[in-house]
């Protein structure tokens, strides 16, 4: 790296501002007490089903199991087909074949973990790798971990450099760079991290790989999304989110979407700016659908478990 | 013919850290040997001015430093028991009385570096914030000096006001001003800044109205006030909201109310986060 | 490019418009009548008068409450002087019992207690339901818990109680306000007559059910309505040995000249025109919240209200966009709805006052903003309103408004900005916003006011004292320095 983008990069970082942790929690928390009902419920539902990257990452994970996720992901709900599509499956990058195989001719698309998911420990050329084979094998979407040790380090650049060299590995697939916010330890690491992935080119940020407690939370999002803010405010840039991990109701999903509604606005409200990581989420949204179109509370027993 | 003509003292209002005459040009006599300075109430109005202009330099001072300035009355004014004895009229009462103003000064002295740990919290509150409460000095304080003790009265309660940080504008009493415009002396010499503290001569009806009316005073220390003043210094703070410490038994003794008595609670919160 | 497989995405773009969330109220009984609550019981008024009070909302009359008059004072003074004998000789365990009873069956009432207060002052259910009642609730909790500690709380002084308190109160926080004043009276062995506001006598009213609920001996409590004139009747009568007012520095004034003379002791709690200061290394999205709930909270009627923003230059123009684009998310409408950022002006009377001062704003040349909102048809409502171009010498930036206007002032350095923010005869709250830790402390060491929130704004609790500087009143309401107002000292 030439010497002016050092300094660029170093200017950027050191103007990121800090995040007051009791005022972000609480403002979270207050707008967690909306109340969201009737119409605007069954329509945040179904933004909410539409924004969902479906997910599977296991080790036991077979394309059996995927092919199973995938008709899940295109058709939510056999007994009502106005439930819409998710908007993508993630998977393994070994079960993206299987994934594209049954999501072919729908709009579901593929998003695939890369970059030595979830810890990234590895090595730069792995990563390339990995990333090009998996954009290869049809992957739509590349969910690319930081190396969380170069920027507990303070090594900006490298996470840097590595964001942007993955960025051009993926070509045209879309970029989702997971910071791993569990793992910062401060919300000001959120935002520095936020502010250096997007610099670096994410077309997303994303909250979590799911594989470290807490994953996403609402203040964590709420972090990420002013920084999304003030990123589109200072370079024209719409960069996109992706909270993950541990939203498990439709009930959390209506409080993130209230999240995004109140601080990035209307214009992100949709799947190409806004999606949900989630497995178990998408039944509890039907049930909540269900209970909106019927009056009466559901059972489990009548949503199919894939 | 005696053999020695004593060279008599002009006595002089104690303003801005100087001795002064009244701007009035006039005096009184209490006695028929001496003549006071008539206080106006313009002198008053400069008090004021010099007293809030010494307020923050004098409540920025470590709470050591007040300490250490008021030992160092005490200091002074032990240095002339003698000479407050003979204008007290001497006596082992007089005795009794400069002891009591001393004590005050060093009683007093000892409060202010532990005023805080003593009436200021730590508020436990049910959030995440850090939450004290520490006590700080009101601004411009009114001492209006009772008669009787004339020397220990007007110590009683400059003392602690000045403890608290405040800077004072004190009448003296109007029948027994000597002591006062002597203690003017003491403290003029015991490293107190210019304007910390003042003390006027004069009579009680052309000042207290304009001290109890400026809108400049803080609080008031009504301790020497008669029934009838009360109500009229009363009436007259409300129009800046004074403090108002009515005249009570118990601010003859020593007791630290009589410095919180003259001092704001400020309370902070900060949130405790990473 | 992966996302051309996206369908249209129109749907998801329209905007999220929240279905009404209205808070139930069919749990709620208001009656049409009410007397004054005298020595237990609700008693008709000997001055024979009634008038109503309206939800300023929608304009409809919720109930007609008696006007207490020189009789009706009399006799509730009357009845607090009968019952001090025995409260104030109650062992204190037993009075802590009573109170902390009262703060149990608030919380057991809660609901019922924030649907009236909303309906009756206009403030909105989810800061009736998560600030008001609850903080009313801990403050009974807090000093039923000092009563009998009073000898621990003040050693070697024989802590006594002084006899009988006389309490008016506002119509911002008509619950809290009430707890405030009641709580360290009944914790020190006092009986009170209290006197909510004009505008806002319900909750007031079943506050003093809830007393006989919790049966609290006769006269302990006493509960008179009415206007001005009940007020000053009551901070008057001979027999009142304290008076704590809450309100305006204008009438706190007359109180305090009413009482001149009387030897009872008083304390007063009274306007402001606070500083919120905000430095170029805050963190900036939270300081927008801190202000938008400094300025915000409850219409902008309250006495601590952050309404002068001071904001450093170098960072005023990224700050006032930001604000601006959160205040036109604020939801202003129906204060029952859950969903509701700004709530009713409490009165006609209120809404003339702030009408009139942001003319004098917009007269005086400062730039006036507002977010588009429609405000609905019946009712007192005002939109959040910031100034901006505002100079320290503008009505708007000396008179307290008591309403949901912000004027913004700028400022270079920390030596201006503390020159600005005391440069005001108030002195009640202040808050200033900076992530350095050295600056925070001279600041708060700077600012003469009695609540300096540092990095948070309008947070308040039972064990915290309140209370201000200068014209905004003296005395502490909260914490151990609450008590000290209503005890006889040594």
């Amino acid at each position: 790296m030439a010497i002016s983008s050092l300094v660029h990069l170093g200017s950027i970082m050191g103007g990121v501002r800090t995040v007051d942790q009791v005022g972000v929690e609480e403002r979270a928390a207050s707008l967690g007490k909306r109340s969201i009902k009737k119409a605007s419920k069954v329509w945040a539902l179904e933004l909410a089903i539409r924004m969902m990257d479906l997910t599977t990452l296991e080790g036991a994970d077979t394309p059996g199991k995927v092919a199973a996720l995938c008709s899940k992901g295109i058709r939510p709900d056999p007994a009502d087909p106005s439930v819409p599509s998710v908007a993508a499956i993630c998977v393994y990058p070994a079960m993206i074949r299987p994934a594209v195989e049954h999501l072919r001719g729908t709009d579901v698309l593929v998003a695939s973990v890369a970059t030595a998911f979830p810890s990234g420990q590895t090595f730069l050329d792995v990563k390339l790798a990995e990333t090009k084979e998996a954009v290869a094998a049809g992957a739509d979407e590349i969910d690319m971990v930081i190396d969380r040790g170069a920027f507990l380090s303070g090594d900006y650049q490298k996470v840097y450099d590595e964001i942007v060299a993955i960025k051009e590995a993926a070509g045209a697939a879309h970029l989702k760079v997971i910071l791993e916010t569990g793992e910062l330890g401060t919300y000001d690491n959120v935002r520095r991290a936020s502010v250096l992935a997007m610099t670096a080119g994410a077309d997303f940020i994303k909250t979590s790989t799911g594989k470290i407690n807490p994953a996403a939370t609402p203040p964590v999002t709420l972090v990420m999304m002013e920084a999304i803010r003030d990123f589109h405010r200072e370079t024209g840039r719409a960069v996109g989110l992706k909270p993950a991990g541990g939203i498990r109701t439709a009930k959390q999903a209506v409080q993130y979407l209230v999240l995004l509604y109140e601080t990035l606005g209307p214009e992100w409200m949709t799947p190409e700016r806004f999606r949900i990581g989630a497995s178990s989420l998408l039944n509890d949204c039907l049930m909540q659908l269900a209970k909106e179109r019927t009056g009466a509370y559901q059972s489990g027993d009548y949503f199919t478990l894939d | 013919m005696p053999d020695r003509v004593e060279v008599r003292k002009t006595y002089k209002l104690y303003l801005g850290g100087e001795f002064v005459r009244s701007e009035s040009g006039r005096s009184y006599q209490p006695a028929a040997d001496v003549n006071i300075p008539r206080g106006s109430r313009k002198d008053l109005r400069d008090a004021v001015r010099v007293a809030r202009g010494a307020f923050a330099g004098w409540a920025g001072k470590t709470a050591m430093n007040r300490g250490q300035v008021l030992y160092r009355a005490a200091e002074m004014l032990d240095g002339r028991r003698q000479q407050f004895i003979a204008e007290l009229g001497g006596g082992r009462r007089a005795g009794r009385e400069v002891d009591a103003a001393v004590e005050a000064f060093i009683w007093y002295a000892g409060w202010t570096d532990k005023l805080a740990q003593v009436a200021g919290t730590v508020n436990p509150v049910a959030g995440p914030y850090f939450n004290f409460t520490i006590p700080e000095p009101t601004g411009v304080v009114g001492v209006v000096a009772p008669d009787e003790p004339a020397l220990a009265g007007l110590v009683l309660r400059i003392a602690p006001a000045l403890a608290g940080g405040n800077t004072v504008v004190a009448l003296a009493s109007e029948k027994s001003p000597l002591p006062a415009l002597t203690l003017g002396e003491v403290l003029a010499t015991s490293d107190f800044p210019p304007g910390v503290v003042n003390v006027l001569t004069g009579f009680r009806k052309e000042l207290l109205p304009w001290l109890a009316s400026h809108m400049d005073v803080n609080a008031i220390d009504a301790s020497g006030c008669s029934r009838e003043e009360l109500t009229a210094v009363e009436e007259a703070a409300a129009a800046n909201v004074k403090r108002v410490v009515k005249p009570n038994g118990r601010r003859a003794r020593l007791t630290p109310q009589a410095v919180t008595d003259l001092m704001e609670m400020k309370t902070v919160w900060h949130p405790i986060g990473v | 490019m992966a996302l051309t497989k996206r369908r249209d995405t129109a749907l998801a773009k329209q905007s999220f418009d929240y279905a009404p969330a209205p808070e139930a109220v069919d749990h709620v009984k208001i009656a049409d009548r009410y007397g004054l609550f005298i020595g237990g019981k609700f008693v008709e008024p000997k001055s024979g008068k009634h008038f109503p009070t309206i939800n300023p909302a929608t304009e409809a009359v919720l109930s007609h409450v008696a006007e207490a008059l020189a009789a009706d004072v009399d006799r509730a003074v009357e009845a607090a002087s009968r019952a001090q004998q025995s409260w104030g000789r109650l062992s204190p365990s037993r009075r802590a019992r009573y109170i902390l009873r009262i703060s149990r069956i608030l919380q057991e009432r809660a609901r019922e207690l924030a649907v009236v207060e909303t309906m009756d002052g206009g403030k909105p259910i989810k800061e009736s339901r998560d600030v008001d009642i609850p903080l009313a609730a801990a403050h009974f909790f807090y000093y039923g818990g000092w009563a009998d500690k009073l000898e621990w709380a003040f050693p070697n002084r024989s802590p006594r109680p002084i006899g009988v308190c006389g309490q008016v109160i506002p119509w911002n926080f008509p619950l809290l306000m009430l707890a405030w004043k009641i709580a360290p009276a009944l914790a020190a062995g006092n009986t009170v007559v209290l006197k909510p506001a004009e505008t806002t006598p319900l909750t007031a009213l079943l506050f003093a059910e809830i007393c006989q609920q919790a049966e609290l001996p006769p006269g302990v409590v006493n509960i008179i309505t009415g206007a001005g004139k009940t007020g000053s009747l009551l901070v008057q009568h001979p027999d009142v040995r304290k008076v704590a007012f809450t309100g305006s520095t204008e009438v706190g004034k007359l109180i305090q000249r009413s009482t001149a003379g009387s030897g009872k002791r008083l304390t007063l709690e009274l306007g402001g025109k606070a500083a919120n200061v905000v430095f170029d290394d805050a963190p900036l999205d939270q300081a927008v919240e801190g202000i938008v709930n400094g300025i915000y909270f409850n219409q902008g009627h309250v006495c601590c209200a952050g309404s002068r923003l001071l904001v450093q230059e170098s960072v005023a123009g990224a700050l006032l966009e930001k604000l601006r684009r959160r205040v036109d998310t604020l939801r202003l409408g129906d204060p029952l709805d859950k969903n509701t950022d700004i709530g009713a002006i409490n009165s006609k009377a209120q809404l003339e006052k702030i009408e009139g001062l942001v003319e004098s704003g917009r007269e005086e040349g400062a730039e006036i903003y507002q977010p588009p909102c429609e405000l609905p048809a019946k009712g007192f409502w005002f939109p959040p309103t910031i100034f901006t171009g505002v100079s320290q010498s503008h009505r708007i930036a000396r008179e307290e408004i008591f309403g949901p206007v912000l004027s913004v002032l700028t400022f270079r350095t920390p030596a201006e900005a503390v020159e600005k923010a005391n440069n005001t005869p108030y002195g009640l709250s202040a808050g200033v916003w900076t992530e350095k830790g050295s600056r925070i402390l001279w600041m708060t060491q700077q600012l003469r006011a009695g609540v300096v929130w540092a990095n948070t704004y309008n947070r308040f609790d039972p064990t915290s004292p309140f209370g201000g500087y200068k014209e905004s009143g003296f005395g502490r309401e909260g914490g151990l320095h609450g008590l000290i107002p209503y005890l006889e000292l040594n």
